[in-house]
């Protein structure tokens, strides 16, 4: 009596599988009633579940829904029986509340290109490991995007968080709309905003945030990832004086190819310090040009102008003073925390100068006397080292840090700018010699500033870092994988905090030099 | 006061009979116990039961109208010890936990309990949280139920199984006088579905009654002779009573399919796993019609041997699904078939994996893996050799791995105690690396980056046990961690009494935030907030003291990361005898925003001068290193792409989800980390005072910044 498959009269249909993908705190849940109520309310069986486990403190949440119609003759009761996780290969809608979550789904073989409409925002909330790093850590968008175009049947992808803020809606009412508007369920759109009006809850502001989701979705471009936007620099309309001659030489006296960067640069500069320092910027970077090659389309001179902008514009008390003072900076303040015009808005700076930034904020000779007796370092250190709540909305507060932003004008003479000068002179000596014998370790020796940065300990480590590489490059110089090579390494740098990356790089290095 | 507020829910738990009641599996599960004249509720909260306590906890009017006493209890095992009153009055009673950690801490009171039987229905209804979203070690509560001789019952996933599981529970257990395990797992406690509800029923026998007549039977407690008595009672009388009337009741479901060569005999909970399974493969479909026969265990433990030998025989090959290890079900249908000669094939961890979830694939390549041995003319060629290049392997699928990020739970924004182990970090910075052990709670996401901090966890309530080994002479003293929850939990006496009185020279930290937080935020003992039905506000140093501890140090507000790290290090250095305690303490924050959080809005709308916090980076100050993320590791304090063409890595940036904590700002100043962070106060509704003053301050400030841009250059 066992015959062959297919002989009893099996109901071949299978039910729509959705799954949700959202961290905690999003709405999926919201999101997923609104969907089975949706389908119920057209006289769908659903059943929906989840697994949040601890995912309610910001984890990954995963939402899974089956639903399909009764069949028009049902018996009462009649009731499907129903999966409660997705099948691999089997879903035919997938949310992805956030663009990296849309990508888990992918990974986990939910998308798949037969069946599956992805509808994804594309905005990134960044996961710990992405913004621990010291460099930069964030996951690969247009890796995403290309996975999801592979994958997909159907993709709705746009920055449904940056609609929900518009519409002052919350991302799953513009998830719901962009499910509509995806056509995926056999639903009209009318139905779908009865289904928000029934839950009852936040209406309004979630139709808005339905209408411009299913708008956006029916006729919004295909999402672009694009690099993210640099601010260009131009020079002022009508530039005064000594600093009309400064632009008007940098633009005669450099290729076309480093403008924009040196643009940027030189007012980099001149704000950080005054016109004569922009000219010794475009002195400096002008003793590099000399030593390009055009074939290589000046690649040496256009490092030259960046890192030679940020080793000379260095952080420093005058440095920070100066730009925590400015109206620019109040009025950014209160845009960025979004103070309404009848409200007032004070900050208070969180600082904490040490003996170390003290010393090297004096002129050179004092400084140094101070810092060559650990006695009296140690005994200052003790009086100057404590945290500083500094309320620069206040004109106590604030004559303070102005008068020592204003102080800068006496920046050259400072113990801090001595060393600062040393250390960037010995670089760029050690840059021009390279780069007579091996071009494109010259261009990495220029890059390697990039591992200069922070402050107090951090900016030590970084500095530690940067020579950690530089020493390795001299073990390097005369083989014809050595600008690669301190590519690596400085990217190992970049990894994390102690160096465990640097170490091992710095060990492979060893082994094969010796 | 949990973390959700259950008044909805509530309402749903007073529907009559006849109507339908929707929701979630867990409120199914209590709307059932109310249904079935339960006297007493008590249990211990954690994923995925804690809504079951949360909204009993939140219907304390309507259990008082039922006469349903309902105790949020110390521990599972003050659970588990409360259904004692079941075994000499008639009266049911329920307790729930998370299994098998609960089950673990209850097993002293459950073993007692069922060796001395009882005669109201006792009911144990356990969260078993294994798979996927699990967040403890991987076991099964299986075996609690073999070794003390209870039942086990692991109804179909859908909720009017669940319903009648209920139902069914306490008759089992007084038709047999035996304690009843209810399992369910995570997703089915989340599942939403419907069942039609029945009338609440008031205990026909109360606890008044109980205590008006007290009746002791000698024989019933568990002392020799009676154990013994006990043991074989278990056996002769009580098993052959479940299990006649579990055949009588038809707590199994036979269901019927053409193919009677095979068949499948499945735990309830896999059921819903199974069908899909077979719908895959062409075998069955969405209403439940299989054409292989199916025996549907929903009374997972004892086996009923007539019926899975009257389902057996005359069958070439039987698959057993049972989840997990080790496979005891597999084990029993063997003997039981030995026994009585039956020559089918039993497949079960031969085809299924021994260890881990039966998700969806796993499931569908057992099933088939199964037929394609027993039964290979029940497959189509098709689904006998799958030909489907899985998308998996696409390179750009492939490339996802290290784009897409691992994104497991963490602190939430502001939660105090995030400064806790950004102090930790700082004090390890001077004076190098210690052992720390850690213990079950939000702390223990200390772990994982960017704190990476914690090497054990031994169990709620045990951090500080876990090190009581490391009580000898040595240049570096034990840390250890222990919650506000695992602390009244058993924490005081097995982790706090037992150093005390050892004589351990290490250093134990009490996170206390004045909740039990990741269960939800229900209070405690030391919670700070006024309860109307529960006792509050027993601080934690008085328990402390109280013990025997003398060095004890309270921290009020642990944000403050320089009083955090000093307070650390004081305790690291000190040389007397004994344990250092240091209490810290400071609200959960996902608890105060929503106390707070409405009471501001109001006074703001009210037009009252209020004051809000939040902070910010200054994103030209800011260099990329991101020191203060791997110091903080809020949600809000995240990272953006700069627009400034010199800076080549992402800066730090806050959002707008900040609750103003000063966390960030704290540790950027405790760690010296740079000054970009500030803090705004914002000034809603403010007054006449301080309008005259902003007006005064913007007049110089703005004076002065006019000036100072006249004499710089132009730059843009």
């Amino acid at each position: 009596m066992n015959a062959a498959p297919a002989t009893t009269a099996l109901d071949t249909t299978k039910p729509l599988a959705i799954a949700v993908l959202a961290m905690g705190g999003q709405g999926g849940g919201v999101l997923v009633d609104w969907i089975v109520s949706l389908c119920e309310a057209h006289g769908w069986a659903a059943q929906s579940t989840s697994v949040p486990g601890v995912a309610q403190r910001t984890g990954a949440t995963i939402y899974y829904i089956e639903a399909l119609p009764l069949p028009p003759n049902a018996p009462p009761g009649l009731k499907p029986v129903l999966s409660l996780m997705a099948v691999p290969g089997e879903v035919d809608i997938v949310i992805g509340a956030e663009f990296m979550e849309a990508g888990r789904a992918i990974q986990r073989g939910l998308v798949t290109p037969d069946r599956t409409t992805l509808i994804a925002s594309s905005h990134r909330a960044y996961a710990v490991v992405e913004k621990q790093t010291p460099g930069d850590g964030i996951g690969d968008a247009a890796t995403m995007l290309k996975a999801a175009e592979a994958t997909a049947k159907k993709l709705v992808a746009f920055d449904m968080a940056a609609v929900g803020d518009k519409t002052g809606s919350a991302i799953s009412a513009v998830l719901f709309g962009a499910l509509a508007g995806a056509d995926a369920l056999p639903f009209a759109r009318e139905a779908y905003e009865a289904t928000i009006r029934a839950a009852g809850v936040g209406v309004e502001p979630s139709l808005r945030g339905f209408a411009a989701g299913y708008e956006r979705a029916k006729a919004g471009p295909p999402l672009e990832i694009t690099p993210p936007p640099k601010k260009t620099v131009a020079a002022p309309n009508a530039p005064q004086g000594d600093y009309a001659k400064l632009i008007a030489r940098a633009q005669t006296e450099f290729p076309a190819e480093t403008q924009a960067m040196l643009a940027a640069g030189l007012q980099r500069v001149v704000d950080f310090q005054d016109v004569a320092y922009g000219g010794e910027y475009l002195d400096l970077v002008k003793g590099i040009l000399a030593l390009d090659r055009v074939d290589r389309g000046h690649a040496l001179t256009a490092a030259a102008t960046k890192y030679i902008a940020v080793a000379m514009a260095y952080d420093d008390v005058y440095r920070v003073a100066d730009l925590k003072t400015r109206a620019s900076r109040f009025e950014r303040v209160r845009k960025e925390v979004g103070v309404a015009p009848d409200q007032l808005v004070y900050t208070t700076e969180f600082m904490h100068p040490r003996m170390d930034e003290v010393a090297g904020s004096l002129p050179k000779a004092l400084g140094h006397f101070i810092e060559v007796r650990p006695g009296l370092f140690k005994a200052l250190d003790k009086f100057v080292n404590r945290g500083r709540r500094v309320r620069t909305g206040t004109i106590r507060w604030f004559l303070m840090l102005y008068i020592l932003g204003g102080l800068k004008r006496f920046r050259r003479g400072t113990l801090r700018h001595a060393n600062e000068v040393v250390h960037r002179d010995a670089w760029l000596a050690r840059v021009r010699d390279a780069a007579a014998k091996d071009y494109d370790l010259a261009v990495e020796l220029l890059n390697n500033r990039r591992l200069v940065k922070g402050y107090s300990d951090t900016h030590t480590r970084g500095l530690s870092k940067f020579d950690r590489v530089m020493t390795a490059a001299n073990k390097l110089e005369g083989r014809p994988d050595a600008a690669e090579w301190v590519r690596r390494l400085r990217e190992a740098a970049l990894k994390d905090e102690e160096g465990v990356a640097l170490d091992g790089a710095l060990k492979t290095v060893d082994s094969f030099l010796h | 006061m949990a973390e959700r507020s259950f008044a909805r829910e509530v309402q749903d738990l007073e529907l009559g009979e006849g109507q339908e009641f929707r929701g979630e599996g867990i409120l199914a599960l209590t709307k059932a116990l109310l249904q079935s004249g339960v006297a007493y509720v008590g249990g211990y909260q954690g994923s995925p039961i804690s809504h079951l306590m949360d909204v009993l906890s939140d219907a304390q009017d309507l259990l008082g109208k039922l006469g349903v006493q309902f105790s949020a209890s110390a521990s599972e095992a003050a659970a588990a010890a409360s259904l004692s009153a079941s075994m000499m009055y008639p009266i049911r009673g329920a307790v729930t936990f998370k299994s098998t950690v609960g089950t673990n801490v209850a097993s002293d009171a459950l073993a007692n309990l069922a060796s001395s039987g009882v005669v109201g229905g006792a009911l144990i209804i356990l969260g078993e949280d294994y798979g996927e979203g699990s967040s403890i070690m991987q076991e099964r509560s299986h075996a609690f139920a073999m070794k003390s001789q209870m039942w086990l019952l692991d109804p179909r996933p859908d909720l009017p199984s669940i319903v009648k599981a209920v139902e069914d529970g306490f008759e089992l257990s007084e038709a047999s006088n035996t304690p009843v395990m209810l399992e369910v797992r995570v997703r089915s406690c989340h599942v939403h579905g419907s069942f039609i509800a029945k009338d609440n029923k008031r205990p026909a026998f109360t606890l008044q009654q109980a205590l008006d007549n007290p009746v002791r039977d000698v024989n019933r407690i568990v002392l020799p002779p009676a154990s013994y008595i006990q043991e074989k009672e278990k056996i002769e009388k009580r098993w052959p009573a479940a299990v006649e009337f579990i055949k009588s009741r038809k707590l199994n479901e036979f269901f019927d399919g053409d193919l009677t060569d095979v068949g499948i005999a499945v735990q309830g909970g896999m059921y819903n796993g199974v069908i899909r399974a077979l719908q895959r493969l062409g075998l069955a479909d969405v209403w439940g019609e299989t054409r292989i026969p199916l025996y549907v265990m929903n009374v997972a433990y004892p086996l009923i041997d007539d019926e899975l030998t009257q389902f057996c025989v005359g069958k070439r090959g039987v698959l057993i699904v049972e989840e997990g290890q080790p496979e005891y079900i597999e084990q029993a249908v063997n003997t039981i078939l030995r026994r009585r000669d039956i020559p089918t094939r039993i497949y079960g961890k031969d085809v299924l994996p021994m260890a881990g979830e039966y998700t969806a694939d796993v499931m569908l390549k057992g099933v088939r893996d199964f037929l394609s041995a027993a039964l290979p003319s029940a497959l189509s060629d098709a689904s006998r050799a799958p030909n489907v290049p899985a998308i998996a392997d696409d390179p750009r699928v492939k490339a996802l791995t290290g784009v897409v990020p691992p994104r497991p739970p963490g602190f939430c924004v502001g939660c105090p105690e995030r400064p806790i182990f950004a102090a930790v970090k700082l004090v390890e910075k001077e004076l190098g690396q210690h052992h720390i052990a850690a213990d079950i709670g939000c702390h223990l996401f200390s772990i994982l980056p960017p704190f990476n901090i914690g090497a054990s966890t031994m169990g709620y309530g045990l951090g500080p046990a876990s090190a009581a080994a490391f009580n000898v002479p040595s240049s570096k003293k034990s840390i250890s961690f222990i919650g506000d929850g695992g602390f009244w939990h058993n924490g005081l006496t097995t982790s706090i009494g037992n150093a005390v009185y050892n004589k351990h020279d290490g250093v134990i930290v009490v996170v206390d935030n004045y909740y039990a937080s990741a269960t939800g935020g229900q209070d405690i003992l030391s919670s700070r907030a006024d309860n109307a039905t529960r006792s509050t506000q027993h601080p934690i140093t008085k328990a402390v003291e109280g013990i025997g501890a003398t060095w004890v140090r309270q921290v009020d507000r642990t944000y403050d990361v320089g009083k955090m790290r000093d307070t650390l290090k004081e305790a690291l250095t000190d040389r007397s005898p004994g344990p250092k305690v240091i209490v810290a303490s400071s609200e959960c924050m996902l608890n105060k925003q929503r106390r707070e959080k409405p009471l501001f809005n109001k006074a703001v709308k009210d037009g009252q001068r209020m004051v809000r916090e939040r902070y910010g980076v200054d994103e030209d100050v800011c260099t990329g290193d991101h020191a203060c993320i791997r110091l903080s590791g809020c949600p809000s304090l995240t990272i953006k792409h700069s627009d400034d063409p010199l800076k080549d890595d992402p800066v730090a940036a806050v959002d707008n989800g900040c609750v103003g904590c000063g966390n960030c700002g704290e540790v950027a100043e405790a760690a010296v980390l740079c000054p970009s962070f500030y803090r705004a106060e914002i000034i809603h509704n403010p007054t006449g005072f301080d309008r005259l003053m902003a007006r005064l301050r913007g007049a110089v400030i703005g004076f002065l910044q006019r000036r100072r841009a006249r004499h710089a250059l132009a730059l843009s």
